[in-house]
């Protein structure tokens, strides 16, 4: 037997409201496949299973609002036989009516012999009113986020960095790349940079991870959460996995892909649960670096500012050069200043060679 | 395309793009990206956008030309030859 359970998809969630199920009882699910949509204080999101098997009973009713934990559904395993199944008594009329009225004959509360569910006692539920309230989706985020950071700087000993980061060889690189490429496939310096970031943390373990239990754990992938504003107010941080093993273009559209449906409301819960450092931009707003505040569980975030021409010296000339500030906040408890250093120090290196990004 | 089609193709495919645009308070002869806020992906999108409805191709190198609605306007007209 199977037990899925509302996943957390984030640090800040406490519960969830299942809006649908897109599966139903006697169906085979595969590993990864999308079986619900959770609405959380920031989206509807798409949850997935992390086994195979088949669907026995859908225990959560849409619309009905649970705790992180709860088991929404039993499955069976491959190869395990079904278990018997325990129907409510009710009449064949009751069951028909409830059918019609699309109410869950298992909630109703019968009046009839031995406790079956009578016509007149679906007929009464049906009429109760619906208590569901209606959410307040911005303030429910600002709550969400309230959670998360507030936790986040009673817990986390913050400390912070920044490296001033010459951008010209990788800005001219991107220029002649998107020469080539149409609109629709042209890549942002913002992709080259997550891009950079995914890479250099492989030398960097200790930067890419969770701190749970009073203890570091590495991250099983570069799976970088992408700070995402919403036009609204409020923002999400949904992961685009695996980004060290991909092309800038793959990563281009992952990101394009990870705004449009952010924005939308409708991500998967994989995105929102595994993030295992952060990315923020703040440079579009013209800002010349972001200090970030870093999302729990994971013990490091990276800022960047906006890229502008500033007068730069280098082997004894000065000249006006396009530079980005680059910063971390690191978590002190899974790593120390000096390593968060080198990072960044790997970080502007890493960026002189686009061509290797 | 009339200037009156074209202004209210563009600002149509503005607005799925900041749906909260109030595209009556725009004001044509400033820089559109800061009163509209839109980042580089919502641009790139808004791009993309002008690409399918207009058949138009706007390069990387073009973008200085296009800072504020009217010059947007006056540019496209241009690409598109009316």
């Amino acid at each position: 037997m199977i037990e899925f359970k509302l996943p957390s998809l984030g640090a800040d969630m406490e519960q969830g409201k299942l809006l649908e199920w897109k599966v139903k009882p006697g169906e085979a699910v595969k590993r990864g496949q999308v079986v619900a949509v959770v609405d959380t204080s920031k989206a509807a999101v798409e949850v997935e299973i992390w086994h195979d098997g088949v669907v026995e009973e859908l225990i959560t009713k849409p619309g009905e609002t649970i705790p992180v934990g709860t088991v929404m559904a039993r499955l069976t395993a491959p190869g395990e036989a079904a278990a018997p199944v325990t129907r409510k008594p009710a009449s064949p009329a009751a069951r028909k009516r409830a059918h019609e009225l699309d109410v869950d004959i298992d909630k109703v509360t019968g009046t009839g012999p031995h406790g079956a569910v009578t016509v007149a006692d679906v007929e009464s539920t049906a009429a109760k009113p619906s208590i569901a309230p209606t959410v307040d989706r911005q303030a429910e985020m600002r709550k969400a986020i309230a959670a998360a950071m507030g936790r986040s700087k009673r817990e986390i000993p913050h400390y912070y960095l920044s490296e001033a980061i010459p951008m010209q060889r990788a800005i001219e690189h991107l220029a002649r790349a998107n020469e080539a490429r149409p609109v629709t496939e042209r890549v942002l310096l913002g992709a080259l940079q997550l891009k950079a970031v995914a890479l250099t943390l492989r030398q960097f373990p200790e930067l890419n991870g969770f701190w749970r239990d009073g203890a570091f754990q590495p991250g099983a992938g570069i799976h970088v959460g992408v700070a995402i504003s919403m036009r609204q107010g409020g923002l999400v941080a949904p992961a685009i996995h695996d980004v060290d093993g991909r092309s800038v273009e793959d990563l281009m559209r992952a990101l394009a892909d990870l705004v449009k449906r952010a924005r939308a409301g409708s991500l998967r819960s994989s995105e929102m649960s595994d993030p295992t450092i952060t990315v923020t931009n703040l440079g579009e707003q013209g800002v010349e670096a972001v200090f970030g505040v870093i999302y729990p569980p994971q013990v490091a975030l990276v800022g960047f500012g906006r890229v502008a021409e500033r007068a730069w010296a280098e082997a004894g000339a000065l000249r006006a050069a396009p530079v980005v500030t680059a910063t971390l906040s690191g978590d002190h408890r899974a790593s120390d200043g000096h390593r968060g250093a080198r990072f960044l120090a790997a970080l502007r290196e890493q960026l002189q060679r686009p061509e290797t990004l | 395309m009339k200037p009156e089609e074209l202004r209210s193709q563009v600002l149509d495919l503005l607005t799925t793009i900041a749906p909260e645009l109030d595209a009556g308070g725009l004001r044509a002869g400033e820089p559109l990206r800061n009163q509209v806020d839109l980042d580089s992906m919502d641009w790139l999108n808004f791009l993309v956008a002008l690409h399918e409805r207009l058949k138009v191709d706007i390069p990387e190198a073009d973008y200085g030309k296009l800072a504020t609605l009217d010059d947007l306007l006056a540019y496209l007209k241009g690409k598109l030859g009316a």
